[in-house]
């Protein structure tokens, strides 16, 4: 039987100073990393596709499988790329994780460089954290001290690089080909797939690029063991996940259970919606996963689980909001995000976030016409699938699901504004505090 | 104004960080806004030097991420998230009451040079919506008082410390420690803030866990926040609730 929520990436953040190497050193903090780095790479490799870790960044692909697409046999230098550059709106756990546990992320690059053979690895963050980047910078300096970065670590030969990089405000650089360029001093542009960043990803040599929560899960694996971390989740959805829970509910914040766990269950651990809140939509993963309502509270969320109803597991970025709040407006805002978010390349993505944006806006206003909502979904349908990455993709799904399940509310657009139908302030927090 | 020759080392210090050195780009633009207040021109000049491209493809890239700044900068970067979560929850009203307060529009600069107020997308904070950052540090769950109280201050010259964060410099030195060069500012602030630990109190109150083994030796120092069973928990847990439910989760581990 598992416990509902099972701390191992968030077990020490209450922890006094937990951020430096001595606190993580006394929760058991790199004492298997000797044992891991004497383990042979293709073991490592075998162990952590055994566990069944699959991407934390999104996507969910098989983190021990995307090791294994590393050709050994090529000559060229080999690169760890951890991304984080935590940008999807709604997503917020690898801030506080980096925050609180450098170390833990750091142990991961080390064992993760290890077995795909990386002499090099880079921890790209978003440039606005800055005691985000102070802790990371930190940790980096302490474990090049204490030996644990830099040439020949603890006596095994292996040497592992590590530069702490940070971005400039580019929600695009978390999109891992736009990431590369911008880590070569580019503009951060998507690449065209193939080749895949395995074979030419950094300075065109193999690479890997994994997101701060799968690295920061590598230790546990390999010190608690693969059927361990198996043992927790579902049967396709292994392990554990941090759940970031947002909006109207009483209790926002993070929770760490294993893959699986309910919308009503989070909810519910923390004391249930706001006062006089009812559930109106959500989403599962971020902005670019399709929304989902209160008809999909007791899904399983994992990544089949949220599958099945349409959407995307996504980032676990659950972003609740209820009854008071217009979808128009929240669609009109992401659209708004993802027109100025664009990096242009590609013309679907670049000139539809452009169009859609007039369109919600109109609607927004109360000065919709008629035809519009056929509008928005043709566009989407011509921007779905018609770009390098994504990003365009992504601002479709809030539109197309939004249209799903509240039609009537974009139908209202055509002749009265969404303030006037849902006036903003009943949503606010100070509010709730004025009338309370 | 010209760039000091401890600002060109440190540049050259950043480009040599990097297995090719055009990597260092985005870095060495931060530092030279933290030296000359934006992005200049000699400044990308430097750069380009420094790297051996042209002054356009420095310029491309500068023009490119939204925290580069071509014009002059106040003293403090005052940000407010108006994407869709902090919007609903109360940025909107936060950025608009800030613009009403200060006298400034979007990406603007108070007279008195002290504030450059711009709205900001997500910063990943949501579980503290509606969040603000002053030279991207996070100021938590915020409210149009409190963000007035907040500008003041800074205005005014007063310490201010971040919610969940070191006590605030400047923009400018802020720049800085995002360029590459640590400022002694680590150990300040929380190692997390409330919103962060809801999911751990929780799982300490009822004594759940991952099932991870004990840790060894030297560990025990660090074990005593935690309780040590789950018979512990239920001993130190407060409510009926956690104390049946806990009882609960041992009789499913016997079986």
């Amino acid at each position: 039987m598992t416990d509902t929520l099972t701390p191992v990436l968030t077990d020490d953040w209450a922890d006094d100073r937990a951020w430096t190497l001595e606190a993580y050193r006394t929760r058991g903090g790199y004492s298997v990393l000797e044992q891991a780095l004497k383990t042979k790479p293709a073991d490592l490799v075998e162990q952590v596709k055994d566990s069944g870790l699959r991407g934390r960044g999104g996507a969910g692909f098989p983190t021990g499988m995307k090791w294994s697409f590393i050709p050994q046999d090529n000559p060229k230098p080999k690169y760890l790329v951890v991304n984080a550059d935590e940008s999807e709106p709604g997503t917020c756990k690898d801030i506080p994780l980096m925050m609180a546990s450098p170390h833990k992320l750091i142990e991961g690059v080390i064992i993760a460089s290890h077995a795909i053979g990386a002499k090099h690895a880079f921890i790209y963050v978003r440039g606005e954290v800055l005691h985000v980047i102070r802790r990371l910078r930190a940790a980096c300096r302490e474990a090049y001290e204490a030996g644990l970065l830099g040439q020949d670590i603890l006596g095994t030969g292996v040497n592992v690089d590590l530069v702490i990089h940070a971005g400039a405000g580019a929600y695009i650089c978390g999109e891992e080909t736009a990431l590369l360029d911008s880590l070569e001093g580019l503009r951060g542009q998507p690449r065209l797939r193939p080749p895949f960043p395995a074979v030419e990803g950094l300075y065109a040599c193999p690479t890997v690029i994994n997101n701060v929560e799968s690295i920061a899960s590598v230790p546990s694996i390999v010190r608690e063991g693969k059927d361990w971390f198996a043992g927790l989740g579902t049967e396709k959805s292994k392990g554990y996940v941090i759940y970031s829970l947002s909006g109207h509910v009483k209790t926002p914040g993070q929770y760490e259970a294993p893959l699986g766990i309910t919308l009503r269950e989070l909810i519910d651990l923390g004391g249930g919606m706001r006062e006089g809140s009812e559930l109106k939509f959500w989403t599962p993963g971020g902005s670019s996963t399709p929304l989902l309502t209160a008809e999909h509270l007791d899904i399983p969320l994992d990544y089949e689980g949220v599958g099945s109803v349409g959407s995307m597991l996504g980032t676990r970025a659950l972003q609740i909001f209820d009854q008071t709040t217009s979808v128009v407006r929240c669609v009109l805002r992401w659209t708004e995000f993802y027109k100025h978010e664009s990096c242009g390349k590609c013309t679907p993505c670049r000139e539809g976030t452009f169009w859609l944006t007039q369109i919600l806006q109109r609607l927004d206003s109360g000065q919709g016409q008629e035809g519009d909502i056929e509008l928005l979904l043709d566009l989407c349908d011509n921007i779905l699938g018609r770009s390098f990455c994504a990003l365009g993709d992504g601002a479709t799904s809030p539109i197309t699901s939004a249209i799903q399940y509240f039609r009537d509310e974009f139908e209202a657009g055509m002749h009265t504004a969404s303030h006037e139908l849902f006036p903003p302030a009943a949503s606010t927090l100070f509010k709730q505090e004025a009338t309370v | 104004m010209t760039l000091s020759d401890t600002t060109i080392a440190e540049l050259q210090e950043l480009a040599g960080r990097y297995p090719q050195k055009r990597s260092a780009l985005l870095p060495m633009l931060h530092l030279v806004q933290s030296a000359e207040g934006s992005v200049t021109t000699e400044g990308i000049e430097r750069c380009a030097e420094i790297l051996g491209i042209s002054t356009a493809q420095v310029s491309g890239v500068a023009t490119f991420y939204t925290m580069y700044k071509r014009r002059a900068m106040g003293e403090h970067h005052v940000g407010v998230c108006t994407n869709t979560l902090c919007a609903v929850m109360g940025g909107d009203e936060i950025f608009a009451c800030l613009k009403d307060h200060l006298g400034v529009g979007n990406d603007e600069t108070t007279e008195d040079g002290k504030i450059t107020l711009e709205h900001i997308e997500c910063n990943a904070a949501c579980d503290y919506a509606p969040v603000m950052t002053v030279n991207w540090e996070f100021f938590d769950n915020q409210t149009p008082d409190s963000a007035v109280r907040l500008v003041d201050q800074l205005r005014a010259g007063e310490t201010v410390q971040s919610t969940r964060g070191a006590t605030i410099t400047s923009w400018r030195e802020a720049e800085r420690v995002i360029a590459g060069f640590e400022d002694g500012l680590v150990d300040e602030g929380p190692a997390a803030g409330p919103a962060s630990l809801v999911g751990l109190k929780i799982a300490n109150e009822r004594g759940w866990t991952a099932g991870m083994k004990p840790i060894a030796g030297t560990a025990k120092k660090a074990a005593r926040k935690r309780p040590a069973s789950k018979t512990a928990a239920v001993a130190e847990a407060d409510t009926a609730r956690a104390e049946s439910e806990t009882v609960d989760e041992t009789k499913g581990d016997a079986s």
